[in-house]
């Protein structure tokens, strides 16, 4: 089901290593495998081999009952601690020196990777190839396409992931330089406070709400605000919009046009197939409608108070920065502070532009084989594709090229038919598993940038780890104080993407990660609780933009809370308490 | 109104005039002209004492006397001191000083009769010894009525002649000449909830932390320990509570109504957990506490009690102080500014710290 490097091997006992549940909360099906494969391939490249940075190597990654367990790889000789440093001298000092220049080609250059994907078409395989294949001496036929495109998404996938870590290590090392000055510097700052100080304004990440909003003022300018209502089908809503005359068209048009590339945003993480986009499933961005439309009616406001963000964010700086004892330190804090804000356009847009523009188009052409595969009869249909590997697809494809060829029928269905079965199976057993945090023996530091950065472990959170767990109440859970706030609520536990309809304005959520694609239901919930997620992750960062309580990183709310349950999250203390 | 001539108000008085008014009185004074809400409270100045001193004997003979026991056995010296501190007590007071601290308690108490006061020593030695030395002289809580104050000025000041003050003097090679006191008289706050609060963390040092920590009912069950208060950390910056510890508070002080000064009540089992602190409370608190630092331009540490009166609790400040442990230590730059911001990156990622 999974490659075999992806297998404990019998050495791997004497390292440490962590369940990456902020990123794969459930079990991968064998084609979401290559989520690990080609991010950890491009992720190791780039601080390994391409910047050299000293201390940290890249990550190991094991598949283990379909959870993706992980450990980074540490330079610890001093000597070659200082060889690397050198080449990264030289190579990191490039990017930051060139930061802007270099970020501006980049999202040139995933503009124009996107567009080679959406330009790959499947092949038809027709009964006899196109004329134009003898006048204009093609000397090729279509099934040698089917291979040849194929292979390009793939190898597109890969080129993606490269740019997605191209700039993204170098970004948290600023972070994580400018976190330890200020711990150093005010030991019980909270890490949501620096975050704070870090974070930019203006993301793009917020722009497929802003969109979502602007589409609410049309409709209550054009009058046709009335055909909006929560629970209908979105093909439903469209329809009684089509009818609503040239205001109806001038609506729709307005959402053609918001969708590319806005809705092209996963409700997930984009490491999972059946994370659709809101383009692929109309239902999360139409369902937030008819909250804006009522909010603008009762003479609301929802532009985002950037200018305030913007100001606070700029007290908060200074602050901090006049109550350095010297002008050394608030100079060095500058210096930091500042690099950090030039990074950090990156940081958060790549976001959008790889994890969910990019991998929203990618698993959709992915479909499209499949459904070659299922016309072909070698899978019952064409979303079956995602429980075979990529390599599978490969030789399954292999499969249908021959049999057109030779002009016979493919010997696969009999094949891949029972094997997508048993995985099905599988995955849905494995489900069940209650995967332990962390596994092996702890190590003594934790060096590399992401790590601390993005799954929020540190040397403290091994501490942690290693602890019996502190005193807490029976009825309380500890996390990551995320965002500042204490409210009481009803909670809604969401498992999986597929449920956050359910979710009802005023509950508190409750889910294994949260996505800061669920924009529209940020501003519905009270407040955010999540099993998994550090300061930095994106969810704690909507969640202050929205100035919503969140405590991240719990490890088990999901499990321990029911829906329906009142709880108080605590925002400020990282506190969850279940009330009743 | 015009102060009378022989006290003088909090809000005449700046930290400047410590020499005249005492450590004590002229924090109080600054604190009240910076608009801080300091219980309302008079200083009855050293210069009053001087002529209290000056009437009672012209000559000078009982500082003199006292100077004179340096180096004497403990019996002479207890039994002349006893003897000064009797002249103290009983004798005249001058012309009007008696009427300007009867007419200024009343001023205190405005139309509410025999208002509470605390009666305390203002020493006028320097910082370094003023701890120590304060703790000598007596302060008196819970004291009512114009007689009874006038009764505690005068202990106040006799008891710049107890054994212990008088030894200590000796030992410290004080110049008698130089020994004056000050009395503050101040409103009590009857407290709800008190405590102390640091504009620095004294566990971490931090800057950009504050510290509160309080109790049920008045600040002294703090100071003598009796109770492990309540703790919450406040960003300085943010206002954000970033860590609360409520602890069971068994015992609370209350005013004595009996012999006067507090004593210990126990707890009633429902408030023992409960924090006695609203988090609006904290963020008053702490809103002060930035505001007095910045007064000050150093940190602080600030003793307070919130009061409830009429059902809406309102906040007190009853002194603040210098931070002295974290001030006294001069660290290293934890960082200096590099040839370019990436410098910062390479020094860390690389294990090249300075």
């Amino acid at each position: 089901m999974y490659p075999y490097y992806t297998r404990f091997r019998p050495e791997d006992d004497e390292r440490f290593w962590f369940y990456n549940s902020m990123h794969f909360p459930e079990p991968v099906s064998a084609f979401d495998s290559i989520g690990q494969e080609m991010p950890y391939t491009a992720m190791g490249a780039v601080t390994t081999r391409i910047f050299a940075f000293p201390a940290a190597l890249g990550i190991d990654y094991r598949v283990h009952n379909g959870r993706v367990y992980i450990t980074a790889n540490a330079v610890t000789d001093p000597k070659e601690i200082e060889k690397r440093a050198a080449i990264f001298q030289e190579r990191g000092g490039y990017y930051y020196a060139n930061w802007s220049e270099l970020y501006a080609g980049w999202v040139e250059r995933m503009k124009s990777l996107i567009k080679e994907v959406d330009a790959i078409e499947v092949p038809e395989l027709p009964e006899f190839e196109d004329i134009a294949v003898v006048r204009e001496a093609k000397g090729v036929a279509q099934n040698h396409y089917v291979l040849e495109r194929f292979h390009r998404l793939i190898e597109a996938y890969s080129t993606m992931w490269h740019h997605h870590f191209e700039f993204l290590m170098l970004g948290y090392g600023a972070y994580v330089v400018f976190f330890q000055f200020c711990k150093k510097a005010f030991p019980e700052i909270p890490d949501q406070t620096v975050a704070r100080m870090v974070a930019g304004i203006d993301v793009l990440m917020f722009r497929p709400d802003d969109e979502l909003k602007k589409l609410a003022g049309l409709a209550v300018e054009l009058k046709i605000d009335d055909k909006f209502a929560e629970g209908i089908d979105p093909k439903d809503t469209l329809a009684a919009v089509a009818q609503a005359g040239a205001r109806g068209r001038k609506w729709l048009d307005a959402l053609e046009k918001a969708r590319e590339p806005w809705f092209n945003i996963s409700l997930g993480d984009g490491l999972y197939h059946h994370h659709r986009s809101w383009n692929d499933d109309l239902t999360v961005p139409l369902s937030a409608l008819p909250r804006y439309i009522a909010q603008i009616r009762r003479g609301e406001s929802l532009a985002r108070p950037t200018e305030q963000l913007k100001r606070e964010r700029a007290r908060i700086v200074s602050e901090y920065k006049e109550l350095l004892p010297s002008g050394e330190e608030k100079a060095a804090f500058d210096q930091m502070l500042g690099l950090c804000h030039v990074v950090f356009p990156f940081v958060e847009n790549h976001k959008f532009y790889c994890d969910h523009w990019f991998v929203s188009r990618f698993y959709n052409k992915v479909r499209e084989f499949g459904a070659l595969l299922a016309r072909e009869g070698l899978l019952e249909s064409a979303e079956d594709v995602f429980h075979l590997q990529h390599t599978e697809i490969t030789r399954a494809l292999l499969d249908v090229m021959i049999a057109w060829a030779a002009g016979s029928k493919p010997a696969g269905g009999p094949h891949w038919k029972p094997i997508v079965a048993t995985r099905k199976r599988i995955l849905e057993a494995l489900k069940g598993w209650d995967a332990p945090p962390a596994l092996g023996p702890m190590p003594e530091a934790i060096e590399d940038p992401a790590v601390q950065m993005l799954w929020g472990i540190t040397t403290e959170t091994l501490e942690k780890w290693s602890r019996p767990p502190d005193k807490l109440k029976e009825n309380e859970l500890q996390g990551f104080a995320a965002s500042p706030g204490c409210v009481e609520g009803v909670a809604r536990v969401v498992l999986t993407v597929n449920e956050i309809g359910q979710i009802r304005e005023g509950e508190i959520l409750v889910c294994p990660v949260t996505a800061p694609s669920w924009g529209p239901v940020f501003g519905k919930i009270k407040a955010a609780v999540s099993d998994i997620g550090g300061t930095m992750s994106h969810a704690a960062i909507v969640a202050r933009e929205y100035g919503l309580p969140a405590v991240v990183g719990t490890g088990q709310a999901t499990k321990r809370i029911k829906t329906g349950q009142r709880v108080r999250v605590d925002g400020n203390l990282g506190l969850v308490t279940i009330l009743a | 109104m015009t102060a009378p001539s022989s006290v003088k108000w909090f809000d005449e008085i700046a930290l400047a005039d410590r020499p005249t008014v005492g450590g004590k009185g002229a924090s109080l004074g600054e604190l009240t002209r910076a608009g801080i809400r300091v219980p309302p409270g008079f200083v009855i100045p050293v210069a009053t004492f001087e002529r209290f001193l000056g009437a009672i004997d012209p000559a000078g003979r009982i500082r003199a006397s006292i100077a004179a026991l340096e180096g004497r056995d403990l019996n002479a010296l207890s039994e002349t001191a006893a003897e000064v501190r009797e002249r103290i007590i009983n004798a005249d007071l001058p012309e009007h000083v008696a009427e300007d601290i009867a007419r200024a308690y009343r001023t205190i108490a405005r139309a509410e009769g025999e208002v509470p006061v605390a009666v305390r020593s203002s020493a006028t030695s320097e910082d370094s010894a003023d701890a120590s030395f304060a703790g000598l002289q007596d302060t008196y809580l819970w004291i009512r009525g114009e007689q009874a104050v006038i009764e505690h000025v005068r202990k106040c000041w006799a008891s710049l002649y107890n054994t212990e003050s008088v030894t200590y003097r000796h030992r410290l090679k004080l110049p008698e000449e130089q020994v004056a006191m000050a009395v503050v008289v101040q409103r009590m706050a009857l407290a709800r909830t008190a405590g102390v609060m640091f504009t620095r963390s004294p566990t971490t040092g931090d800057r950009s932390t504050i510290v509160i920590e309080g109790a049920w009912g008045l600040g002294s069950c703090l100071v003598s320990g009796e109770v492990t208060p309540d703790r919450y950390v406040v960003s300085k910056v943010t206002g954000e509570i970033v860590a609360r510890t409520i602890s069971r508070k068994l015992v609370r002080h209350v005013p004595d109504l009996v012999r006067g000064g507090t004593c210990a009540e126990p707890l009633p089992d429902e408030l023992q957990g409960e924090p006695c602190l609203s988090d609006e409370e904290v963020g008053e608190l702490a809103a002060t506490a930035k505001r007095i630092e910045r007064h000050y331009g150093s940190a602080q540490d600030i003793e307070w009690a919130i009061a409830d009166a009429r059902g809406a609790s309102a906040l007190w400040l009853l002194q603040s102080r210098p931070e002295t442990v974290w001030s006294a230590r001069e660290d290293e730059p934890i960082a200096r500014p590099k040839a370019t911001p990436f410098d910062h990156v390479l020094a860390v990622l690389g294990h090249r710290e300075s």
